[in-house]
């Protein structure tokens, strides 16, 4: 038992001899919790994630003996959790409107009962691993929740408990582990967040991460267990870019960490994601998915903690051999929030009044990202797609610098884009992916074997469209060769008729790979054809004016991914529309 | 401990006072001091040690000394008193009147820090609110619930434009407007104050607003206060009298100037331009006091007025707002200097949650459409107005000399209109289909097909011309 002796903003100084470095401590008459963050002699310092307006010196504090940990087992899918696992449909429930602070609500239903089936290799006296799988429950219609052991118990299986139903803290079974001590095991367990899930080994990320937005997918993707950050400045359309994702994505389990951002886009995310379907099961939508959310008016070291705790459930989904996606809204946020405790610390800021170690925390973070083999045989991932809010839409402060040279894939948003609602805003130049071969090899197999070669030839016309740009803004259009006046204009015809993409369109939000290439080289064909006859003597002009390019741009949103024979019997024809203006341009000619 | 005078003052230096040997005084706790005149001023704990207690003093540590000081810890933070009877009425930043009428008297005082809104606690803002003014109505839609700031820059029309929407501001099919105000000024100057008390007077809706002063030239630190105690009386209002509130709040510049200011006091480690690290937090405790609350029939909706340092959308201020706020409406000096009231450049404006809030079931089908259409054309008129500028009108093509005059129409018909003019949301989209009727059809691609054969009428092609 010790006590408080200061109080600083969210720092509180403890008389708490014998407490562990990231102890959880209770403390005062409100019994606020947080965790330890340093000690000197016999006073420790404690980070709270609440507000401690009110705690007084001399108030008691008590160490409750074990790190910040979560609760993996049933009952986590489709809730929404704050930055500490507090479940807050339970907790509004519990406490009204408002979050009160020293709520203790535990994180799972206990009293909610799960049908649980036994694996049929686990008898009584076999051998028992950390993350071996003890049974199943049918948490929703569309996932099977494997029953994990937890990943450090290993030894003797002395009981398991039979099919039926049974609440979390029913005892499930009992291991005789090495050192001859009993565990009891339950459809639950917990784990400390800062500590990432041990795995037997990391495997090569394979497939990509199917997101149904076609510059990200066609140009540039992400593969499942990778990791990707989306920098923005504000208004670029990160937040819908992100929902599309959490919506569309191919992944087995979506983790959506609101961290330190706006309490009404969570709420969207809660209205909206009951009602829509998900693309690949045809269940709602938030059977897959988890929410922690931290908004931006919540304390400010829960937030630092809401990532360890998404990455931890993401990793748990996982072990059970599924593909997680984690998305993080904003890293920056939580990088503030490290920022606002080592300044009240009084650690020396190095840039922008960060701390030192932001960079190597960072790291650390993105690398629990990945392919893995679990404990337990299977193969399973996390991909962590960090959203990243710089300052100023400067892409050069630390938060943004640092992550670019630790992820793979770089999502780029552009203000000026996002200006024109050019969306999704996300820069064709500054963007980059470096997944390609993999990728490419998986397009090969499962879509069109000249996925590679189309893409290229499509980020090389933009490019050169680009340099084209500069020399219009200067000369004007009339300076332009034909040839360079076709590819500027088939350079427009990819950015609108491929690269935006509507995500209120009911159509064009989502596109199928297939979908994806139909369009790529539909529109490629276009370009190539009007360049045939631009060499030939054809002026540029005359090209410009087919309605076919019109048509083409509209083609997005007429086709949905499972129409695609309609598309393709489109993009036939497009020869034969060249073909006669071939004819009457030798005719006049 | 409430009774207790403590004269254990051992430092005070620029706002901050620290007390000594006072033991166990609650964080937060609100202070009074009695200087050696006799005067009250109040304060807040900031830090508290058995042995050090660093205090703020609202208005200020001038022409005090340590020895004849004396403090009282009042053991709770700082409460506004709530009833009914706020309505009408005017208060300094601390919530004491500056009307001359006596103070509120009630037994519901609240804490002006508020505490955070369960996020499932939430609902989401879908209900248009028709301002009457095309730029944003048409462009950038305001719901009920959001947080949507105008930015703005020294010498533009904000406050005029902030008046102006809460004049006309109202439901889609509701004849008045139903609205209570809360109006909060800090560091606003006595002419600004004057200019919106003014306006409420004229449309005669004085008696349904509360305002909260604390004027350019008093204590910087109440600054700090001042818009919790607004938000506060914006939640007594919403969420239990059932009103909806529009809080407007001018200017979350000197806001956040203050708050550095008192930062620097507290020798708080600097991050951008010498603002705290916490700004970001510190403005979203505010921010986020909007929204709606589900079984609810109140709600907040907020407009705060910004002005950007130097005209700087990326200073840390306005920054840090638009991560938090749901978009912005960002008057633009070139409009402004042209003669175009009001001077919204639409281009950087964004409204987050108009997505939700218009189209079929809302207000019309094609308003969404019709809403990005416009902003492309305009970007695209906005080049072709660069390139004219470069290489001379006359060399334009026939479909660019067309942006051209569809840009000039766009700002003095579509943006442009008068300062008592209060258009429906479908006269704002009737003419903007009469300036998207001057381009050619087949350029129009973020319409329907349908929707450009029942409201375009121009030509379908350049060609055609």
């Amino acid at each position: 038992m010790g006590k408080i002796l200061e109080i600083n903003g969210p720092l509180v100084k403890l008389e708490l001899p014998e407490t562990v470095l990231g102890e959880q401590v209770r403390v005062g008459r409100l019994g606020l919790v947080g965790e330890v963050i340093g000690r000197d002699g016999n006073t420790a310092l404690a980070q709270l994630y609440e507000d401690t307006a009110g705690l007084r010196p001399g108030e008691e504090a008590t160490g409750l003996g074990w790190p910040l940990s979560v609760e993996l087992g049933p009952g986590l899918l489709g809730a929404i959790f704050d930055g500490v696992q507090r479940p807050l449909e339970a907790v509004w429930q519990q406490s009204g409107d408002r979050m009160a602070r020293g709520v203790a609500v535990p994180s799972l239903p206990r009293d909610k009962r799960w049908h649980f089936v036994p694996d049929p290799h686990r008898r009584a006296g076999t051998a028992l691993a950390g993350g071996d799988v003890l049974g199943t429950v049918q948490e929703t219609e569309s996932i099977l929740h494997r029953i994990l052991t937890p990943p450090l118990i290993h030894g003797e299986l002395l009981e398991l408990a039979p099919e039926g139903d049974y609440t979390i803290e029913e005892i499930l079974g009992r291991v005789r582990k090495f050192d001859d001590t009993i565990e009891k095991l339950h459809l639950f367990h917990r784990w400390p967040v800062r500590t990432p899930r041990p795995f037997r080994k990391r495997d090569h990320a394979i497939a990509p991460l199917i997101t149904g937005q076609r510059i990200l997918d066609t140009f540039y993707p992400l593969l499942k267990g990778g990791k990707a950050a989306i920098p923005g400045p504000f208004g670029a359309g990160k937040t819908m870019l992100q929902q599309q994702i959490a919506r569309w994505c191919n992944a087995e389990i979506v983790i959506y960490v609101g961290c330190g951002e706006r309490g009404n886009e969570l709420t969207d995310v809660l209205e909206f994601m009951p009602e829509l379907k998900d693309p690949h099961t045809g269940r709602p939508l938030m059977e897959r998915t988890l929410l922690v959310a931290n908004t931006s008016n919540m304390p400010v070291v829960a937030r630092e903690a809401s990532v360890y705790v998404g990455i931890t459930l993401a990793e748990y989904f996982r072990d059970q051999g599924l593909d997680v996606v984690m998305v993080a809204d904003s890293t920056s946020r939580w990088a503030e929030a490290l920022r606002e405790v080592a300044g009240r610390l009084g650690q020396m800021p190095v840039e922008e009044g960060y701390p030192a170690y932001l960079g190597s925390r960072l790291a650390a973070f993105y690398e629990r990202a990945g392919r893995v083999e679990t404990m337990a045989g299977h193969h399973g991932s996390v991909t962590l797609i960090g959203a990243v809010s710089p300052p100023g839409g400067d892409f050069s402060e630390p938060v943004t610098s640092h992550t670019k040279e630790i992820i793979q894939t770089f999502w780029a948003l552009s203000k000026e884009l996002a200006d024109a609602r050019h969306y999704p805003s996300v820069d064709w130049l500054e963007s980059f992916s470096g997944y390609i071969g993999s990728a490419a090899k998986w397009w090969a197999e499962n879509v069109d074997p000249n996925w590679e070669r189309e893409r290229a030839e499509a980020l090389d016309l933009l490019s050169a469209s680009e340099e084209l740009q500069r020399i219009v803004n200067l000369v004007g259009v009339e300076a332009l060769s034909s040839e360079q006046r076709w590819t500027l204009e088939a350079a427009g015809l990819i950015k609108e008729g491929l690269l935006q993409q509507s995500a209120i369109d009911e159509i064009d939000s989502f596109a199928s790979p297939e979908k994806q290439y139909a369009l790529l080289s539909g529109l490629l064909e276009i370009f190539r054809q009007g360049m045939k006859l631009v060499k030939l003597g054809a002026p540029a002009r005359r090209l410009i004016q087919m309605p076919l390019l019109s048509q083409a741009r509209r083609w997005k949103s007429q086709h949905t991914s499972e129409d695609i024979a309609a598309l393709k019997a489109k993009i036939a024809q497009i020869p034969g529309e060249f073909e006669k203006l071939m004819l009457e341009y030798e005719q006049t000619a | 401990m409430k009774n207790i005078e403590f004269r254990t003052a051992t430092s005070a230096q620029g706002g901050l006072i620290v007390m000594g040997g006072v033991p166990g005084v609650a964080a937060g706790s609100r202070v009074q001091l009695r200087d050696h005149a006799g005067r009250l001023r109040s304060g807040l704990v900031i830090r508290s040690a058995d042995d050090a207690v660093l205090v703020e003093v609202f208005e200020g540590t001038d022409e005090l000394d340590l020895e004849r000081t004396w403090v009282r810890f009042l053991d709770e933070p700082f409460k506004l008193p709530v009833s009914r009877d706020i309505l009408g009425r005017i208060f300094n930043g601390a919530g004491l009147p500056r009307d001359g009428r006596p103070p509120i008297i009630s037994a519901d005082r609240r804490d002006v820090n508020g505490e955070p809104l369960n996020p499932a606690a939430r609902a989401y803002p879908r209900e248009f609110i028709q301002t009457g003014i095309s730029a944003i109505d048409g462009m950038n839609s305001l719901t009920r619930g959001q947080k949507l700031p105008i930015f703005s820059g020294g010498g533009l029309p904000h406050n005029r434009v902030a008046a102006q929407i809460v004049r006309q501001a109202k439901l889609l099919g509701e004849a008045a407007s139903e609205f209570v105000v809360v109006f909060a000024a800090f560091g606003a100057s006595h002419a600004d104050a004057r200019f919106f008390e003014e306006s409420f007077e004229e449309s005669g809706v004085l008696n349904k607003v509360v305002m909260f002063l604390n004027l350019a030239d008093e204590p910087v630190i109440e600054r700090l206060l001042t818009p919790r105690a607004a938000l506060t009386a914006a939640e007594y209002l919403a969420f239990d009298l059932d009103y909806h509130v529009l809080v407007v709040m001018t200017d979350m510049t000197a806001y956040a100037e203050a708050l550095r200011e008192v930062a620097v006091l507290r020798g708080d480690v600097p991050a951008r331009k010498g603002y705290p690290g916490y700004l970001y937090s510190d403005l979203a405790e505010i921010y986020e006091r909007a929204g709606r609350i589900k079984n609810r029939r109140g709600s907040i909706t907020m407009i705060p007025v910004l002005s950007m340092p130097s005209d700087d959308i990326t200073h840390p201020i306005p920054d840090l707002t638009g991560y938090i706020t749901e978009g912005q409406i960002v008057l633009g000096r070139e409009l402004s200097n042209q003669g175009v009231y009001p001077p919204v450049t639409v281009l950087p404006s964004l409204s987050r949650l108009m997505k939700d809030g218009v189209g079929k079931n809302f207000t019309r089908e094609d308003h969404p459409h019709v809403a990005s259409q416009l902003f492309a054309s305009y970007a695209k008129a906005l080049e072709v107005r660069g390139l004219a500028a470069i290489i001379g009108a006359e060399e334009l093509s026939d479909a660019d000399r067309r942006y051209l005059e569809f840009a000039n129409a766009f700002e003095h018909k579509f943006i442009g209109q008068g300062e008592d003019e209060d258009r429906s949301v479908f006269e704002t989209l009737n003419l903007a289909w009469d300036l998207l009727s001057m381009l050619p059809a087949d350029a129009l691609i973020r319409v329907s097909e349908e929707e450009l054969a029942k409201y375009h009428k121009g030509q379908a092609t350049v060609a055609a011309a």
